[in-house]
């Protein structure tokens, strides 16, 4: 059975995001006055052989742990479906 | 001295590394990144710039999951010396092998000019050719050079002497304007600038010598 997971990773709260800030500044530009902030981050998506939705999760967390993000400055969540 | 560079698809100083390390008298071995094993006896290894497998999910995370670099970390443990620049100072962060991590410059852009750095310690194996307060001409060229660590780190690196280099002038808004840090046992430097890119008269700049004068000094005897 395959089951589907998606890991959002994103800065973590009081870290600096350039690039949200540069995309902020050019949606301004664009007349987009009510931006208050941005923050640009990553989607992953896995397709999982596995059966337990617990333990996939568990799974992926490991993953995000160990490679999809790097936790000194980004947070993650995962969901699994 | 005996040294090893690494090589990742999408490295690019590896040949001038290996070149730089040769003309201050070591003996050269290149590593391929699908070796587990390193050469025997060695006594340094380089991780270059460059950009190792496309830059992909973050700068140097895959190379620090690749094989050879659970053989650089049993190497470093063991109390061998590395040195990673630019690209190879991303993946030593990836790897936790030293402390804080590189982020994208500050202002957006893609760095490429020659900085003049600091020595902020000439108490390490890739410094002790210079005086503390030298400085030195060295070319940086870079899109994720901005090192970023928190305050109870950056407070661990000054208050144990482990920032190597500063930059004079901060080209990319890293943390304190470190340019490069030492591991806790000051056998592992990492650093964005190139030292390898300024090592000989057509370069422009041989101020980068003085480091691989240092590692020759301090490693000779292997």
């Amino acid at each position: 059975m395959t089951m589907k997971a998606r890991v959002h990773v994103m800065l973590k709260d009081g870290v600096l995001d350039p690039q949200g800030e540069a995309v902020k500044h050019a949606l301004g530009t664009l007349g987009f006055r009510n931006v208050e902030a941005v923050r640009q981050g990553k989607v992953i998506e896995l397709d999982l052989a596995a059966t337990d939705k617990a333990a996939a999760e568990a799974e992926v967390k490991a993953m995000c742990e160990k490679l999809l993000a790097n936790t000194v400055i980004e947070k993650y969540s995962v969901e699994v479906a | 001295m005996k040294a090893a560079v690494i090589t990742f698809p999408g490295s690019n100083c590896d040949r001038d590394l290996a070149v730089a390390f040769e003309r201050a008298g070591a003996k050269v071995t290149k590593v391929w990144h699908k070796d587990a094993e390193l050469p025997r006896g060695l006594d340094i290894v380089g991780i270059p710039g460059g950009f190792s497998f496309g830059d992909y999910l973050r700068c140097g995370a895959i190379a620090a999951r690749s094989p050879v670099m659970r053989s650089v970390a049993d190497f470093v443990h063991a109390g061998g010396h590395a040195i990673g620049i630019c690209n190879g100072f991303q993946v030593l962060t990836e790897t936790g092998l030293l402390p804080g991590v590189l982020m994208r410059n500050a202002g957006l852009r893609f760095v490429c000019k020659t900085v003049r750095l600091r020595v902020e310690t000439a108490r390490s194996p890739f410094t002790n050719a210079w005086a503390k307060g030298d400085t030195a001409a060295v070319p940086v060229a870079h899109h994720d050079g901005n090192y970023t660590i928190d305050a109870e780190g950056l407070a661990r690196l000054k208050g144990e002497d482990r920032i190597a280099f500063t930059y004079v002038e901060n080209p990319n808004g890293a943390t304190a304007d470190i340019a490069g840090v030492l591991s806790e046992n000051r056998r592992v430097l990492g650093m964005m600038p190139h030292p390898e890119r300024a090592a000989e008269a057509a370069h422009g700049s041989t101020d980068g010598v003085a480091l691989f004068r240092s590692l020759t000094a301090a490693l000779a005897t292997a």
